[in-house]
């Protein structure tokens, strides 16, 4: 392949299920050495998009080549230098730590001599070298997670794929997940992250898509999507229950933009103390008030009128 | 490090062999009563016990009963086993354990994931029903060495009933179903295809139905090696007849482990 060509390259690329859309036609590029994120809420087809990259799903239509390769024809070719970590753990319970990275290196033709020293360093690399011996099942979730993620590393893959790699993790297990991701982008590895954690996003990716609806929303770095869709500041007015609404019409013009959540007010200025005060000033008595930086969060309000989680 | 990354389908069916195997050299206890003890017992007492009050006849081919018996569960012992191993074992891997799906994202396709499920059932197949001839033999119920034919034969019979339920296994989101196979289609299927009395002894209407089945085909012509009471080409029929289901199978099992894995 190319060395300075894409990654991932994908043009109007489209998975249907039967009668259902999952990816409706995206455009991306995913350059060497990057961290790429796809950020979405559940259903956006994020997944969808992960397992055709993987080449574990044909598409229905459009352009893809993974590695400089054509996945429908170089599969087993491509899956060699990728690596894999799924939405949910499919770990074998009842082999070991150990015996599930040894299993997985044979399954990409390595030797048992390499193996045997990959997966020893790679218990290192994740913590899990105390319990290399002990069965998986009785294992805690943010081990488990951190056994998936040596496992999928254990081909040294050029692209590692992680699909919502910290979902249902404590924050401690998702912060020590994090450090591992970024050393491994430090050594050239490069990501392709899915979420719907956009604080996740903010930490991990250099470029990201957000996608909404099997299409993709807006494309950039965090801090671009954040300049082009948000505003510098984000003043949060939280009332007492059933006063929101009266305040809603005192706001109008405070702001470039307003936004009523269901439990909050949203005004999106350069100046969030200046609003604040222009508010108190017209009478808006909120029962408490917040002066933020803008977040994904508030590019994906913006783009798709809904939040991320919930 | 420079890893070797070249994975054929020789390599990637060896492989998915080897998971097997650790799998099973750590967890082989929980098989030990199901596919070794389970068949000794009915040798014990149906053979020795019950067929100490049977005569020698034509039926039994002049034979002691517990002889007779012999190469005949060895292929039902055969298909018991090749039953779990392709219905549950099956349904684990694809949808509570999910570790298919794990293995789809190496090198490794879902064709050769199947063969190597296939070639794993025909190796645990040879391994049961060897110890178990073994132990027959030790109890002096094989008389010629002819009866080391009869394991292959078994080994053949239990694949080409395992690799079309596995197709069809593969096809499922649910155990359901299986209790029915195990209760409608197995069982009768152990009991009345000949192993235990003759099929004649069937009413006329049944008879058809029994010679249908990879069992009825494999006693035999299991019994039929062991014991050199075959003509050749009774022989061939059966065999003949044994390899197409297991053709049969194995083209059904490909289709469906792709559809399945590759959606």
């Amino acid at each position: 392949m190319g060395g300075n060509g894409p990654l991932v390259y994908a043009k109007d690329l489209v998975k249907r299920f039967g009668k259902i859309e999952a990816v409706r036609g995206i455009d991306v590029e995913v350059r060497r050495g990057e961290a790429f994120g796809f950020l979405g809420p559940n259903g956006a087809g994020k997944s969808s998009t992960m397992r055709m990259v993987g080449c574990v799903s044909p598409r229905t239509g459009g352009e893809l080549r993974v590695l400089g390769m054509e996945p429908d024809t170089e599969g087993p070719r491509i899956r060699a230098r990728l690596g894999v970590v799924p939405q949910l753990d499919n770990l074998d319970q009842e082999l070991t730590v150990r015996q599930n990275l040894h299993i997985y290196g044979r399954y990409f033709g390595m030797s048992k001599a390499q193996v045997r020293a990959k997966a020893a360093e790679l218990l290192d690399f994740v913590q899990l070298a105390e319990r290399a011996d002990d069965e998986v099942e009785p294992l805690s979730g943010g081990m488990k997670r951190r056994l998936t993620i040596a496992r999928s590393l254990i081909n040294d893959p050029e692209l590692l794929l992680l699909d919502e790699p910290t979902t249902g993790l404590d924050p401690q297990a998702r912060h020590l997940l994090w450090d591992r991701l970024f050393r491994l982008k430090q050594t050239g590895v490069t990501l392709i992250v899915t979420t719907h954690y956009m604080d996740e996003a903010e930490q991990l990716c250099d470029r990201l898509v957000v996608m909404d609806g099997g299409k993709i929303a807006a494309e950039g770095s965090p801090a671009e999507l954040i300049a082009r869709y948000s505003t510098k500041e984000v003043l949060e007015l939280r009332f007492a229950a059933g006063a929101q609404e009266a305040a809603e019409p005192l706001v109008a013009g405070l702001a470039e933009r307003v936004e009523a959540l269901p439990d909050r007010l949203l005004l999106y200025t350069s100046d969030g103390e200046s609003a604040l005060a222009a508010a108190h000033a017209r009478g808006v008595n909120p029962m408490s008030s917040l002066v933020r930086r803008s977040t994904l969060e508030d590019v994906f309000l913006r783009l798709t009128g809904r939040t991320l989680v919930e | 490090m420079t890893v070797q990354l070249r994975v054929g389908p020789l390599i990637g069916t060896l492989r998915a062999v080897e998971y097997h195997w650790i799998w099973y050299a750590r967890n082989w206890r929980a098989t030990v009563i199901s596919s070794f003890l389970q068949p000794v017992l009915f040798l014990v007492a149906l053979g020795f016990g019950f067929g100490s009050q049977v005569r020698p006849s034509a039926a039994t081919g002049g034979l002691a009963y517990v002889v007779f018996l012999v190469p005949a569960l060895l292929v039902v012992t055969a298909v018991q086993i090749a039953s779990w191993e392709s219905t549950y074992s099956i349904l684990n891997s694809f949808k509570w354990e999910q570790n298919y799906w794990a293995v789809i994202a190496t090198p490794v396709t879902p064709g050769q994931i199947l063969c190597g499920q296939l070639v794993w059932g025909a190796l645990r197949l040879l391994g049961s029903t060897t110890i178990f001839l073994a132990v027959a033999a030790v109890l002096g119920a094989v008389p010629g060495p002819g009866g080391v034919l009869a394991v292959p034969v078994a080994v053949l019979a239990g694949m080409a009933f395992s690799a079309p339920v596995m197709a069809w296994s593969a096809t499922k989101d649910s155990a359901e179903g299986f209790a029915g196979l195990f209760r409608f289609v197995i069982l009768p299927m152990t009991l009345f295809t000949g192993a235990f009395f003759p099929v004649s002894q069937l009413p006329d209407w049944v008879q058809p139905l029994a010679w249908l089945t990879p069992v009825w085909q494999g006693i035999e012509l299991a019994r039929g090696v062991a014991f050199g009471s075959l003509d050749p080409l009774p022989a061939l029929g059966h065999t003949g007849y044994l390899v197409a289901l297991l053709s049969v199978g194995v083209l059904l099992g490909r289709r469906s482990f792709r559809r399945r894995l590759a959606v």
